[in-house]
């Protein structure tokens, strides 16, 4: 026994130095421009962990992209491909898989990710490596904006609207449509975009002389029992709910609301909208309850899209495949703006981006915030389906 | 003083600083790809943690679980003090050390009287509850966390661990070490020896909690951010594996299992899924068949480079 | 409709008491397991956790209904259980405590990663099982699902304690709890009693999986790693061995747990029921049903 613990002791460490030397003599060259070789763009994204479901929706939504330009013979006539790694939902993890993907796999763009706060842990990265980075779906003010210096991030975009955005449309339409005078706020207290946007609603509702009865807190990706929380928000019977979470909870939420005899309206946010919701609330509860959307239903560059994906993986998309989408042809469009891969001239093909038509909406980037200026819209839940009910421009 | 130049110190001290140098050449030229310095760094932080936890678990029998929660201490107080105080980075590592080791103090204390799997899950449970207080707390940011910049080097990382394990060791290796060994081999023995066993538990912990909270501060001024939910019961039980697999009681082993299980992890990090379910096999696999770990209780010892008395005198471990 | 304070209070202690039958009959599993072979069984959660998926996919693709739906699942569980005893536990038997606690660990990861593999993390939907009927008493609502859940723990507690007390095979399960090694010089065959043993705490453990399934409608592959801790704590706190203390102790959880949340800090929901552990073990380890055990040396 003793041989064999020392032989294999042994044996581990020449395994492990062989791997180390092997994987110093390989590393590739910096994107060569033969137009054989394939273009490499980096993709960190929640492939496992507690938001793995936005990860791996976005992550076929780009494959899906880049098989469809691919088949068109590619972008400067080469193919493209998509290195995907995972950071585990973990901001950790993000700073080094990011890394790998700038250094190891010389991606020449990173689409990525799909939370604020995983995105924010790989700005450093890509922004010391000069390398730009689209985030499909974080809609937090500070991916591209520094909030010590005020200035933009130079290297961060988004495919998406921004939280402020958000609440504002959401506030305005619950004051005129739904006609509320006092409203209670339900948070996700473990997402940056939940408090972002429920800090954004509070602030426009109250503008708009409403009154705040009451505010809950929960913890996503693990909470499933809240009548707790509603029995309080039912003793202080407000017109109507706040709640910008993500489908898991919120279907939850609705439902157990209704059971407890909690009758007014709800709404909340982009991350409403999964097909799932139905199935975990139930038709019934759903509605009378509205969220606020990137996408409406009836527009036709969308039914493609879904019947595509539907084709080839199965299953609906839900709201961050159509944002990862995006965030691939419009990177796409940038390389080809830029006719190169040169990470600079790809950066400034980005920024000054208009009239992109995805099918999230048109995208233009304002320069100045890195921002697209996109429309929202407010879809109701009635018997089941979604409903269009209007269109917000943004101002 | 004078028996401290021995062959044996002047070679290990020599071997420390060549493969600080080695690494450190490669980065200043810039041959080092930035990926393999992460994974280096990476290494020296649960070098650290995986010699404080078997402090705790190896050296004195005691079962903890919950080292992770040292770790954010550690991680959150030293963050604290560089960005949102902005203070030198040393007084952030020492202040965040410090606060871990008083934090060590009071789950040392209370928990005196539990043994194995009581004080697992006590120890768990105090892991979950600094997590969810850090997760309450809006002025480090809440579930958010927040930014910081990163200070630490090459330098700074295999320094503090190098003097970290080089302290642990001589704890262990003193007579404190040995009381702490003794209390792992026969507790009610030990106290009938007169060994005071409540003084050395308590400080076991004190220290291991010490360098794990060292080693939270260095994470959190390296990888730019920090959460609560990244110091979860996975990461203590990811310590605790490292530890198991290098043997629990050796220093080295502790060594050993960090240095592997970082490596594979970052090999391994294109098949994220499989992954996980692979170190979960193996580790059960293992338990099985080898529960004493690679190294078992043994050290790696450079006793063949002593002089013939030196051998005779030199502990048998 | 303005509800009074005393109508919040009670429907808080409705909620309490349906989310402590579900820690309760989890939480009988742990004890009964810690009982015989003094094992924390982390992967009792996990082995839940299965229970759900079985019960959903006889639900959904055998389209069996509800009750025998849940006996699948009970029988697919009580297999694991006993398979994974076999494999992974057994051969640590003798070995030391870490061993057999990281062994445990190590289950209930390969549990969890494993079902994220297979069954992605997309959470799954329960079909509706049972009517949605409402009942309304003062002002206080409660659902069919409620009444079923607390019930279905009550019986299946009472039929547990009549196993352990009454039959033959509950004697044999108490003599090797007791002295394993004179109980084996007795003529059981200490083996199979402990594979039965955790053939009834995974059964348990599968209902309770069930019927979260059906009461909160999702399932994931990480459901079972929250609540299996906190019906370990509840198991601590009843007096870990004791199964009338599993329930006792599941009841108490999920009321305090609405209690806490009634408050308005149900983001610390979590860190109170750890709070309960570490206290209980440090006043009285022995749990409220347990009696102090002085060690002999």
């Amino acid at each position: 026994m003793k041989l064999f613990s020392k032989g294999f002791s042994l044996g581990m460490i020449a395994l492990l130095s062989v791997s180390l030397v092997a994987g110093c003599g390989t590393t590739p060259k910096a994107g060569s421009s033969d137009s054989s070789t394939p273009i490499k763009v980096g993709g960190n994204l929640e492939l496992s962990g507690s938001t793995a479901m936005f990860g791996q929706g976005a992550k076929n939504a780009i494959q899906l992209a880049f098989d469809q330009q691919n088949a068109k013979g590619g972008v400067l006539n080469r193919q493209l491909t998509l290195v995907a790694a995972d950071n585990k939902s973990d901001a950790g993890e993000s700073t080094s898989a990011v890394t790998k993907l700038v250094s190891q796999d010389k991606v020449i763009a990173v689409i990525g990710s799909m939370t604020s706060s995983v995105t924010l842990a790989a700005i450093p990265v890509v922004t010391d490596s000069k390398i730009p980075m689209i985030s499909p779906s974080g809609t937090n003010t500070k991916l591209t904006m520094d909030p010590a210096t005020n200035a933009v991030r130079p290297w961060i975009f988004r495919a998406c609207f921004i939280d402020p955005f958000q609440g504002q449309v959401a506030a305005n339409f619950t004051l005129t449509n739904l006609k509320a005078k006092t409203a209670a706020v339900i948070i996700d207290q473990k997402s940056d975009y939940s408090k972002g946007l429920a800090e954004s609603f509070v602030a426009n509702f109250k503008k708009g002389t409403g009154t705040i009865t009451g505010t809950e807190q929960y913890v996503g990706g693990s909470d499933k029992d809240f009548r707790s929380i509603l029995t309080n928000i039912k003793a202080q019977n407000p017109d109507m709910v706040w709640l910008p979470g993500y489908y898991q909870e919120v279907g939850l939420i609705v439902k157990q609301a209704r059971e407890l005899g909690m009758t007014m309206p709800f709404m909340g946010g982009d991350g409403w909208d999964d097909p799932q919701l139905y199935n975990i609330a139930g038709d019934a509860a759903l509605n009378n309850t509205f969220y606020v959307d990137h996408v409406a239903t009836d527009d036709p560059a969308l039914a493609t899209f879904v019947s595509d994906y539907k084709a080839k993986y199965n299953n609906a998309p839900n709201a961050m495949a159509a944002l990862g989408y995006d965030a691939a042809n419009l990177l796409i469009k940038a390389i080809d703006d830029a006719k190169s891969t040169d990470s600079e001239k790809i950066r400034t093909a980005l920024e000054n981006m208009k009239g992109f038509k995805g099918v999230g909406g048109e995208i233009t980037i304002d320069p100045k915030t890195h921002n697209p200026q996109k429309s929202a819209v407010i879809i109701s839940n009635k018997d089941g389906k979604p409903v269009f009910v209007t269109r917000v421009a943004p101002q | 003083m004078g028996n401290w130049f021995n062959r044996k110190n002047i070679v290990s001290l020599l071997g420390i600083v060549l493969l600080y140098a080695v690494v450190q050449g490669l980065i200043v030229q810039d041959i080092m790809p930035p990926f393999y310095k992460l994974t280096l760094i990476q290494i020296c932080i649960y070098i650290i943690l995986a010699t404080s936890l078997n402090l705790i678990n190896g050296i004195t029998g005691q079962f903890s679980i919950g080292h992770a929660g040292f770790m954010a201490i550690g991680a959150y107080v030293s963050a604290i003090i560089t960005a949102i105080q902005h203070g030198p980075l040393i007084l952030g590592l020492l202040a965040g050390a410090i606060v871990a080791a008083l934090a060590g103090l009071l789950v040392g204390l209370p928990t005196l009287r539990l043994k194995g799997d009581y004080l697992a899950i006590a120890t768990l449970g105090f892991g979950e509850i600094v997590r969810i207080i850090f997760l309450n707390t809006e002025y480090v940011g809440g579930a958010a966390g927040f930014t910081l910049p990163s200070k630490i080097t090459w330098t700074w990382a295999f320094g503090l661990m190098a003097l970290s394990v080089i302290l642990m060791k001589n704890f262990v290796g003193s007579t404190h070490g040995r009381a702490c060994i003794s209390i792992r081999e026969n507790e009610i023995a030990a106290e009938s020896m007169g060994v005071n066993t409540t003084k050395y538990k308590v400080m076991a912990f004190t220290m291991g909690a010490f360098f794990a909270g060292l080693a939270g501060g260095i994470y959190a001024n390296y990888f730019y951010i920090i959460q609560p939910m990244t110091f979860n019961f996975i990461l203590s039980f990811n310590i605790l594996v490292m530890v198991v697999l290098g043997g629990l009681g050796s220093m080295t082993g502790g060594i050993f299992g960090a240095i592997v299980m970082t490596l594979a992890s970052a090999l391994l990090a294109g098949v994220p899924e499989w992954r996980n379910v692979i170190t979960a096999v193996l580790l059960v696999l293992m338990m099985i068949f080898k529960p004493t770990g690679i190294m078992g209780t043994k050290e790696f010892s450079l006793n063949f480079l002593g002089k013939k008395s030196d051998k005779n005198a030199a502990s048998k471990n | 409709m303005g509800s009074g304070i005393v109508t919040q209070i009670f429907q808080q202690i409705v909620n309490g008491l349906s989310l402590g039958s579900i820690y309760a009959l989890i939480a009988l599993g742990y004890t009964m397991v810690y009982g015989i072979i003094k094992l924390i069984n982390f992967a009792h959660g996990d082995i839940m956790m299965v229970g759900a998926y079985s019960g959903w996919f006889a639900i959904t693709v055998l389209h069996l209904p509800f009750l025998p739906a849940l006996l699948f699942s009970m029988v697919a569980c009580a297999l694991l259980g006993v398979l994974i005893e076999r494999i992974a536990y057994k051969p640590l038997r003798n070995a030391s405590r870490i061993a057999a606690l990281i062994t445990a660990i190590g289950v209930s990861l390969f549990l969890e990663y494993g079902g994220m593999l297979l069954l992605t993390a997309q959470v799954r939907t329960y079909p509706p099982v049972f009517p949605g009927t409402m009942y309304i008493v003062g002002g206080v609502y409660f659902k069919y699902g409620d009444i079923v859940m607390l019930i279905t723990s009550f019986v299946l507690m009472a039929l547990l304690h009549f196993t352990v007390q009454y039959t033959k095979v509950g004697k044999a399960m108490r003599a090797v709890s007791f002295d394993q090694e004179a109980a084996l010089l007795m003529g059981i065959n200490t083996n199979n009693i402990i594979s039965f043993t955790f053939a009834i705490g995974s059964a348990l453990a599968a209902a309770a999986g069930v019927l979260m399934g059906v009461y909160f409608n999702t399932i994931d592959p990480l459901m079972g790693i929250i609540p299996g801790l906190k019906a370990f704590v509840a198991a601590v706190l009843g007096g870990i061995g004791i199964i009338p203390g599993a329930m006792v102790g599941g009841l108490m959880l999920g009321l305090i747990e609405s209690i806490v949340s009634g408050f308005g800090a149900s983001t610390w929901r979590d860190a109170v029921a750890f709070l309960i552990l570490i206290l209980v073990l440090i006043v009285k380890p022995s749990g409220l049903f347990g009696k102090n055990v002085r060690e002999k040396v």
